[in-house]
């Protein structure tokens, strides 16, 4: 019963984070290209840090 | 009026001299494409950034300058087809953002109230148990409010005008088992149904936000034209003076200086001078017409050879532009009339589950007098019945379809185009740049001396003539020195090369008498004598022959409608073995034609380009545009192919009838649940933790059935390795005009 106390608030906050990550990653743009992403990996260019 | 000015009308000022410019490139399927487009745009003088997108297949620009880059031309270099599309708004659309945080919400509560609920079911202690109650009652209460703020909103603003809607039966379900539930948390009671309202509501807003995705994301084509800003002409006054005036302000009388290579602004007729107008924007003509003092012309008409000065008979509202925004406002009532399946369902469902699920609580009432029971027997049938599934049954279908065909180069603009699509009997084709290409392409250049095709490239190259370009094209490069060329209006070129007078252009201008070939065309002649004769034809888009007999083979009827000289629709027509086709149609004629066709009781799918289709395309039950089409087609378009094949027709034909015979087993699949489960609620069988489990059930199997649309073949245009002749990919559209 007192493992509960701190162990169910704990689940609630780490649900919460994720939440907040989700959240974030959907704001910041990191769905708009799947595909792109997986094949970007393919692409080197060291020389352009910025990205063409 | 170039492409780079329609690029720099198609892009977004983001201040400090930064323009941002969207091109689709259906062609992008790798890594290697990717970092050919953006190497490739990144060398382009101006360029600052360009970024792909390979989910969207969409490249976006950043540059800087007065001067927009040729950035098609420049993916052209590298092996990419492109199209300018807007710049996308959709991350923008605020009601999606709102819909997916809500699910997010959802999503978040209902698993945790799930994960509570399991272990109160497992076998909690009553002190576990109520601390358990507790916790969820805490967590659902700010997830209904944020996320079912959603439901509640609509259904109030229903319930205020008297009405009632989908929305209705789920916020009473759903607050009154968040209220019931809480009512028995607070008396201590064995059960709470918290997991029941919050996983409804994470079902439910999943297949709203589906279905908002599919909704009409288009703006509307009249918002299209206003982009299409019109722009100055140069106006001549009568002590000599010259003033750029913008196109609203020009009246009729006003004499206007049009040079080579400008769009008429607005209607008007020529004072001075002669030229060859390119027509196929306005009426559909492919050859270009000669005009001379007194001929009347219409806004949006390209002037191509020489400078003229006209006057204007009409205000821009009243000209031909004008005309096509009325017609088509006038159109789009006619589509209004269209009801959504998923609407028509619902508004017969909805009185149907309010009356059982309040004549359950009184028959529950009435037989046993224990209120509390009766609510919750009540909630369970308002869970079960709840549209889940119904929600689903069409968005997922049309987001699959949707997906599906985008991966085969077409865009679909609103989800109840493919409804109606599913439903054709008639297809209806525009022929200059629908059926062909809408560029004449020189076909014996193989028979030509190559010395002979060399000059007269050389010749070709000094006018904007479709039939001058097309040579120029095919012709090898030749250095040679051209000295007093001139071009001379409907009639062609000349120019000294090497001390022969060289003449390109109609035969009985080119060639003096006795210099043989008096028939009429296009020739080359060395000093009044015939040297070639070229044979031009506008070609064809890939695989139309086949996209036709496929239509046809699936038993509908084709016809052509067109704007062109009867002789020359008359050619295509047979070359595609077509037997109705209907010339010189003005674009009210063909509005016309279509207001028959459904007076008739036919359903028709119009496939069309140029700005003289617009009001067609918002006619039709159902419209496809290619995507070199005009602007305004574009926009007005359910479908837009981006590819050059016409396959892409029969292609999203089949995708549009498998959809809707998916929608209809989802409907069929979901009812069916409703039907049997309905009245196992109403004898108060079901717990509501049953009831939404039941409901989640039914919601996975009307998206797995979705999911078997996956499984249409379709035959790609990328199937085929060929790429299609590099070409220009948008013939400037009407900015000058309107």
């Amino acid at each position: 019963m007192s493992s509960l106390v701190f162990l169910i608030p704990l689940a609630l906050v780490l649900g919460a984070g994720a939440l907040w990550a989700f959240m974030w990653s959907l704001r910041s743009g990191q769905y708009d290209d799947l595909d792109g992403a997986a094949e970007r990996i393919f692409l080197d260019d060291e020389d352009s840090p910025n990205g063409p | 009026m170039s492409l780079r000015d329609e690029i720099r009308l198609a892009s977004r000022d983001l201040g400090q001299g930064r323009f941002q410019t969207d091109l689709s490139v259906p062609g992008a399927r790798c890594a290697a494409c990717i970092g050919k487009i953006e190497k490739g745009l990144g060398q382009v003088p101006g360029v600052e950034a360009a970024r792909m997108n390979l989910t969207a297949k969409r490249v976006s620009v950043t540059w800087r300058g007065t001067e927009a880059p040729d950035l098609i031309a420049a993916l052209d270099g590298v092996g990419f087809e492109a199209n300018l599309t807007g710049v996308a708004d959709e991350a923008k659309d605020p009601e999606l953002g709102r819909l997916i945080r809500a699910l997010c919400v959802a999503g978040f509560g209902a698993m945790n109230i799930m994960m509570l609920s399991v272990s109160v079911w497992s076998g909690a202690d009553d002190e576990t148990r109520r601390i358990f109650h507790w916790i969820s009652a805490a967590i659902a209460f700010p997830c209904l409010l944020y996320s079912g703020r959603i439901f509640f909103q609509s259904a109030w603003s229903a319930l205020r005008r008297g009405r009632t809607n989908m929305d209705v039966p789920i916020s009473i379900g759903v607050c009154l088992a968040f209220g019931l539930s809480l009512y028995d948390t607070i008396q201590n009671g064995h059960y709470a149904y918290f997991d029941a309202a919050i996983s409804l509501l994470f079902f439910l807003l999943i297949g709203r936000t589906l279905d908002h995705m599919m909704r009409d994301r288009a703006r509307t084509a009249v918002s299209g034209l206003a982009r299409l800003a019109p722009r100055g002409a140069t106006v001549m006054h009568a002590d000599g003076r010259r003033e750029h005036l913008a196109v609203a302000r020009i009246e009729p009388g006003m004499r206007i200086l049009l040079a080579a290579g400008d769009r008429v602004p607005v209607d008007g007729r020529v004072e001075e001078g002669a030229s060859d107008l390119d027509c196929a924007i306005a009426t559909g003509e492919s050859e270009p017409r000669r005009v001379e003092r007194g001929a009347e012309i219409q806004a949006g008409m390209l002037n191509l050879s020489a400078p003229l000065v006209m006057t204007a008979t009409a205000r821009a509202e009243d000209s031909f532009l004008g005309e096509m925004m009325r017609l088509m406002q006038e159109a789009e009532g006619g589509r209004a009339g269209y009801r959504r399946i998923a609407d028509r369902a619902a508004s017969l469902y909805s009185p149907v589950i309010h009356a059982a699920a309040f004549l359950t609580f009184l028959g529950w009432l009435a037989a046993t007098g224990d209120w509390h029971h009766a609510i919750t027997v009540a909630i369970s049938v308002l869970i079960i019945t709840c549209p889940c599934a119904l929600g689903l049954a069409v968005p997922m279908v049309q987001v699959m379809a949707a997906s599906r065909l985008f991966e085969a180069g077409v865009m679909v603009k609103d989800g109840a185009g493919i409804e109606r699509l599913a439903g054709i009997d008639t297809v209806v084709f525009d022929k200059t740049g629908t059926l062909t290409l809408g560029r004449p392409r020189l076909v014996n250049g193989a028979e030509i001396n190559p010395a002979d095709l060399g000059v007269a490239g050389v010749l070709a190259a000094r006018s904007n003539h479709p039939a001058s370009r097309a040579i120029a094209a095919e012709a090898p490069p030749l250095l040679v020195g051209l000295t007093a060329a001139s071009e001379h209006a409907g009639l062609g070129i000349e120019g000294v090369i090497e001390g022969h007078r060289y003449r390109l252009g109609r035969s009985e201008w080119a060639v003096e008498r006795g210099g043989g070939g008096q028939e009429p065309g296009t020739v080359l002649s060395r000093d009044g004598r015939l040297v070639s004769r070229f044979t031009l034809e506008d070609t064809l888009r890939p695989d139309a022959r086949e996209a036709v007999d496929v239509l046809k083979a699936h038993g509908l009827k084709v016809l052509i409608l067109s704007g062109d000289a009867p002789s020359t629709v008359a050619a295509v027509a047979s070359r595609l073995g077509i037997a109705d086709f209907a010339a010189e149609l003005l674009p009210a004629g063909k509005v016309a034609w279509l207001d028959q066709l459904a007076a008739e009781g036919r359903k028709a799918l119009m496939v069309g380009d140029g700005l003289n289709d617009a009001p067609a395309l918002t006619a039709a039950h159902v419209s496809m545009a290619p995507a070199d089409a005009a602007d305004i087609g574009r926009n007005a378009a359910d479908f837009v192919f981006l590819h050059k094949g016409l396959e892409a027709v029969p292609a999203t034909l089949e995708v549009a009838r498998r959809a809707n015979q998916l929608v209809r087993q989802n409907f069929a699949l979901s009812i069916g649940y409703n039907i049997l489960a309905l009245p196992i609620a109403v004898a108060g069988l079901v717990t509501p933790l049953i009831a939404a489990l039941a409901m989640s059930l039914s919601s996975i199997i009307v998206v797995a059935n979705a999911l078997r649309l996956r499984r249409v073949r379709l035959e790609t245009p990328m199937s085929k390795s060929v790429r299609p002749p590099s070409t220009r990919p948008v013939e400037p559209v009407l900015e000058a005009a309107a």
